[in-house]
């Protein structure tokens, strides 16, 4: 009922600009599955680092790793038939896959939470949503019945959910589910965690639920001053909330850069056709650009850059030669601070 | 109403990651292997050849029925020619392979081996003829009830339900009891009479499933028939978790044979069974423990043949895992 | 590569409803004659007139009894002109998906009627009726389960033909089915294969070529490509555009996703809680919405561009949907819309064009569900 303004001040990334360690830094992270059809392999060195009080969207279609990344970290891989083969997954500098179980049970779900897409089954159906929350506190910092009751009461006031007095003894599924997003959401701030991964939050909610639910993640996370992974598909989400963004292509990350800036110019011909391929809202378009071909079997991947069979511009080399990110710099040669792009094609994309 | 706004939920797009086809890949590039149709069973398939367990049970079973179906070419002696002059429980002279005194004798003199080689075809033929009328009945009855719904599957989901409520043995015994003389298809159609109602559960609930698809919905759709949805579309996407209760259930009414005759109320003499020898032999079980010992172990081998292969079948098809 | 520009200027004068034309078929013959007696273009071939579906919800175990109903349909009215696309958008609950259920006759309609042709195909049987079922088919929105895992592909086109086998020919079948394979840019050879071998984008053009095999006039599409991946959803839209001027096809085509709605449609309707909220051609629905329910659907829509979005005015509405089965009196929007009155909560408003905007000719004159309804433009950047 309120129509707000758009223009907001996106707070400063605060952490690595200062020479710090950041929050959050995946480095060369590859993980794979072992299937019958041979070995899949899901994310092939994927790198990126959050810094508290910093969005950054991960964006990738199904397969691209995007989601087995996050799974990664959150230590929630079936292993197996999951392997980690090599890769870093440090958390305020400390390599999360090397530590005991124990260390890292004390992170997962304290200091870094997750959302997930389907709230319905994220939520146990016989406990009333007042008793899951408060299990938090109850088995995490060890209060009474009746405070963590209290918190939990707390708890769905600050994510906005009406009545919550009356609805905390209500079951998850006599909430809409938009409210059943709140609770998710309300679950993974329960212990104030320094990080959230917000896997497809708002996919399964319709156009005018989402837009609530993604405001108050972001309202959340300046309040709180946390680091935020959001994992998408969705490139119209993306735009809505990150600072800045990676995309994702056959576990890969093949650019990376500010929000404003990847759709203004893309400098990776995947990111080019996908923005291409959507068609506008404004205004009546004519035929779609399509991005020819499929996205690759991850058991097979094809050689040199994996984008190269469904890509307009690929040449031999692309066959042949794995490109690694290049930094993307101006035409005259000076620095695009954060943005990168996997493409021996680079320039030609992006000034082209 | 659900007009779910989907896309790829974590699991789904982990699996589209994991497992997706290989086609669209250029010419030639393609391996042999992907290029072959693979059906589901076919994935079954190849699941079920990559289980030492599979192989295992079915080579045992495989055994099994040709002695249940040749019994004639494992020994010569008349199971049913006693001796008791020369062979009154005469201890097992185990190094004589595949002769008449291998496992010894019984109390009547009749050699163990022979009886225990004419003894499999009764309990084979009571394992799967149960397993085949009850998984009929059942079967049948499940895909009506979870088909048509409404009152048809209140009287057929009552009936299984006060079935189901029959004590399984003693509903048997009771059943059989009535009858003086018991022959192999009268136990069979007695243990079949209360066993179908799991099948029957199992079939109705994995119907009412795939009747919900989309895939019914499109035939529908298009004007097909409910014969054409029924026997095309619902059964063989609903027939994989009853064929596994099947699979499973085998064991148990070979075994159910056997504790029957054993109480003297499954198959009689003439017939030849296991549960009638070790009703025998637990007679004289303290001094002559090979009475009881053979025909026991291969009770206990062919349902523990039948179980495995079930688990195996379970695990190849069980939907989850797909 | 086929031409996808829409002819905007003659459907932009088409009403939504139009005088139904009954025909009066004494015999199955003449029924039959009559649905497969040709349309010209722009002519209506379907016509929707106040269409209802209540699912009764009971109560008790064995003496069931009515304790009430979810409105998911309740009075939805609109024309499908032949050769056009009708865009139908709405949220989870809205009926959109009911409506298709019941044009595709798999829901039998509680009251109101369905023309084909001016035949109201709620009230036909036999012949007749599969006459119509074979010119309305429909494309599913989830390739994965609409397609039956035990099939392969050539089983699962051909199976139309077994079911109307007057369509092709015994020996002509498998043809056919390659042939259908080709148009929907796959692989004839691939008639062999089972659907999961196929990826999503694949599986459904396997179910456009199903839709396409009896050579229908109409397809409805329910949320055709929202199961698909961003760069597969452009070609399968691509493809579906083509198919529209090779097969001279007629759309409805519901989705949720406003984008794809606008680009593929002449026409688009917004639904709300089993009502019509808004109807018209697609500039004056995106470009002139007048309905409040309208204009916040395309405000929260998120943009894939940060530049246009910022000077565009964003409209949060509180609150979910209400249940269907208790709908709010009077408009059903009320509970969420900013410009609510009392009058709301009496009064149903009407679809109809509004008042103030009759006899003029701007684009805002076109039907609106509101009592107060005024044009605002929330798409474009300011």
């Amino acid at each position: 009922m309120t129509t707000i303004d758009k223009t907001r001040n996106v707070p400063e990334p605060r952490g690595a600009a200062d020479g710090s360690t950041p929050l959050l830094e995946v480095r060369d992270l590859h993980v794979e599955f072992h299937t019958r059809d041979g070995v899949a392999k899901a994310v092939n060195g994927v790198n990126y680092t959050v810094n508290s009080g910093e969005t950054l969207a991960v964006l990738g279609e199904s397969g691209s790793g995007k989601s087995v990344t996050a799974q990664a970290i959150m230590g929630i891989l079936d292993m197996p038939p999951g392997r980690i083969p090599q890769g870093q997954i440090l958390y305020r500098g400390e390599d999360m896959l090397t530590m005991s179980a124990d260390a890292r049970r004390k992170i997962r779900g304290r200091k870094i939470a997750m959302i997930f897409q389907d709230a319905l089954s994220a939520l146990n159906p016989v406990l009333s949503v007042g008793y899951q929350l408060g299990e938090m506190f109850r088995v995490h910092e060890g209060l009474s019945k009746k405070d963590a009751k209290a918190k939990a009461i707390e708890l769905m006031d600050r994510v906005k959910i009406p009545a919550a007095k009356e609805r905390v003894g209500d079951y998850p599924h006599q909430f809409s589910g938009g409210m059943r997003q709140r609770i998710m959401i309300a679950m993974a701030l329960a212990l104030e965690p320094d990080l959230i991964i917000a896997d497809e939050p708002t996919t399964a909610l319709d156009v005018t639920v989402q837009a609530q639910v993604m405001d108050l993640l972001a309202e959340l996370q300046r309040e709180y001053n946390m680091g935020l992974i959001l994992i998408t598909h969705d490139l119209g989400v993306v735009a809505d909330v990150a600072d800045k963004i990676a995309v994702m292509y056959a576990g890969r990350i093949v650019e990376t850069a500010p929000v404003h800036e990847l759709y203004k110019r893309p400098a990776h011909p995947y990111t080019r056709g996908l923005l291409d391929s959507i068609p506008r809202l404004d205004q009546k378009g004519q035929e779609l650009y399509a991005i020819k071909g499929l996205p690759p079997n991850l058991t097979r991947i094809p050689s040199g850059c994996a984008f190269n069979p469904r890509c307009p511009m690929a040449q031999d080399v692309c066959r042949t030669d794995v490109p690694p990110l290049h930094p993307v710099t101006e035409r005259d040669g000076s620095e695009l601070v954060g943005r990168g792009s996997a493409c021996h094609f680079w320039k030609e994309t992006i000034h082209g | 109403m659900p007009d779910v706004t989907k896309a790829q939920t974590t699991d789904e797009a982990l699996l589209d990651a994991v497992a997706p086809p290989a086609v669209e890949v250029p010419a030639g590039q393609d391996e042999k292997k992907s290029d072959k149709p693979r059906s589901l069973w076919g994935d079954a398939w190849y699941d079920l050849r990559h289980r030492p367990m599979f192989w295992v049970s079915s080579v045992l079973l495989f055994l099994l029925i040709v002695i249940a179906a040749f019994p004639g070419l494992f020994t010569s002696v008349d199971p049913r020619d006693g001796d008791l002059v020369n062979h009154y429980l005469s201890k097992p002279e185990l190094t004589h392979f595949f002769q008449p005194d291998w496992f010894g004798y019984d109390q009547q003199g009749r050699s163990i081996y022979a009886r225990v080689v004419h003894g499999t075809r009764a309990s084979i033929l009571v394992g799967v003829g149960v397993t085949a009328v009850v998984t009929l009945v059942g079967a049948l009855l499940g895909m009506l009830a979870g088909y048509f719904g409404g009152w048809v599957d209140s009287v057929i989901s009552r009936l299984t339900d006060i079935f189901f409520g029959i004590p399984f043995l003693l509903g048997t015994m009771v059943v059989l009891n009535a009858f003086t003389e018991r022959k192999v298809y009268v136990v069979i159609l007695a243990l079949a009479f209360l066993g179908w109602t799991s099948i029957a559960r199992v079939t109705r609930s994995s119907v009412i499933t795939a009747k919900q698809a989309d895939y019914v919905t499109a035939a529908r759709a298009l004007g097909a028939g409910t014969s054409r949805i029924l026997f095309r579309h619902v059964m063989p996407n609903a027939i994989a978790p009853t064929i596994v209760v099947a699979t499973i259930a085998l064991g148990g009414y070979i075994s159910a044979e056997a504790t029957l005759s054993f109480l003297g109320l499954g198959l009689s003499d003439p017939t030849i069974s296991w549960g009638i020898d070790i009703s025998e032999g637990s007679k004289v079980i303290r001094d002559n423990p090979h009475t009881l010992l053979f025909p026991a172990g291969m009770l206990s081998l062919t349902v523990f043949a039948f179980i495995m292969l079930g688990d195996a079948v379970r695990d190849a098809l069980d939907p989850k895992l797909r | 590569m086929a031409d996808v520009e829409k002819t905007d200027e003659s459907m932009d004068a088409t009403p939504n409803v139009t005088e139904v034309e009954t025909v009066d078929a004494a015999t199955d013959e003449e029924a039959v004659a009559a649905i497969e007696a040709p349309v010209e273009r722009g002519e209506p071939i379907l016509q929707v007139r106040n269409l209802v579906k209540h699912f009764p919800l009971t109560q008790g175990i064995l003496f069931k009894r009515q304790v009430g109903a979810v409105k998911a349909v309740d009075g939805v009215s609109f024309d499908l002109y032949q050769g056009e696309t009708l865009g139908i958008v709405g949220e989870s609950g809205c009926g959109k998906s009911t409506v298709a259920k019941l044009l595709m006759m798999l829901e039998t309609a509680t009251a109101g009627e369905i023309f084909y042709k001016g035949q109201d195909i709620t009230k036909l049987s036999g012949r007749a009726l599969k006459a119509v079922r074979r010119n309305i088919q429909m494309v599913f929105q989830d390739p994965y389960t609409s397609l039956n895992p035990r099939m392969t592909v050539g089983d699962i086109i051909g199976e139309t033909f077994e079911i109307h086998p007057e369509v092709a020919p015994k020996g002509d079948r498998r043809r056919k089915v390659q042939e259908l394979l080709d148009v929907v840019g796959l692989n004839p050879e691939y008639i062999n294969r089972y659907p999961h071998q196929f990826s999503g984008g694949q599986r459904q053009r396997i179910g456009i070529a199903r839709g396409l095999a009896l050579n229908p006039e109409i397809i409805i599409c329910d949320e055709p490509v929202s199961a698909l991946d961003v760069s597969v959803q452009a070609q399968v839209i691509n493809l579906m555009e083509k198919l529209q001027d090779e097969f001279n096809l007629s759309y409805l085509f519901i989705a949720h996703d406003l984008s794809i709605v606008r680009h593929i449609s002449d026409r688009v309707g917004v639904m709300y809680l089993g009502k019509m909220a808004e109807i018209g051609s697609d500039a004056e629905i995106y470009d002139h919405p007048t309905h409040p329910y309208t204009q916040a659907l395309l405000s929260a829509v998120p943009v894939p561009d940060p530049e246009a979005r910022e000077g565009r005015d964003r409209i949060i509405l509180t609150g979910d949907v209400p249940s269907p089965a208790n709908p709010p009196s009077g408009c059903r929007f009320r509970t969420r819309c900013w410009k609510a009155q009392d009058k709301c909560a009496e009064e149903v408003p009407l679809l109809a064009v509004p008042e103030r905007f009759k006899g003029s000719d701007t684009p805002a004159a076109h039907e609106s569900a509101c009592h107060f309804a005024e044009e605002k433009d929330v798409v474009h950047a300011a």
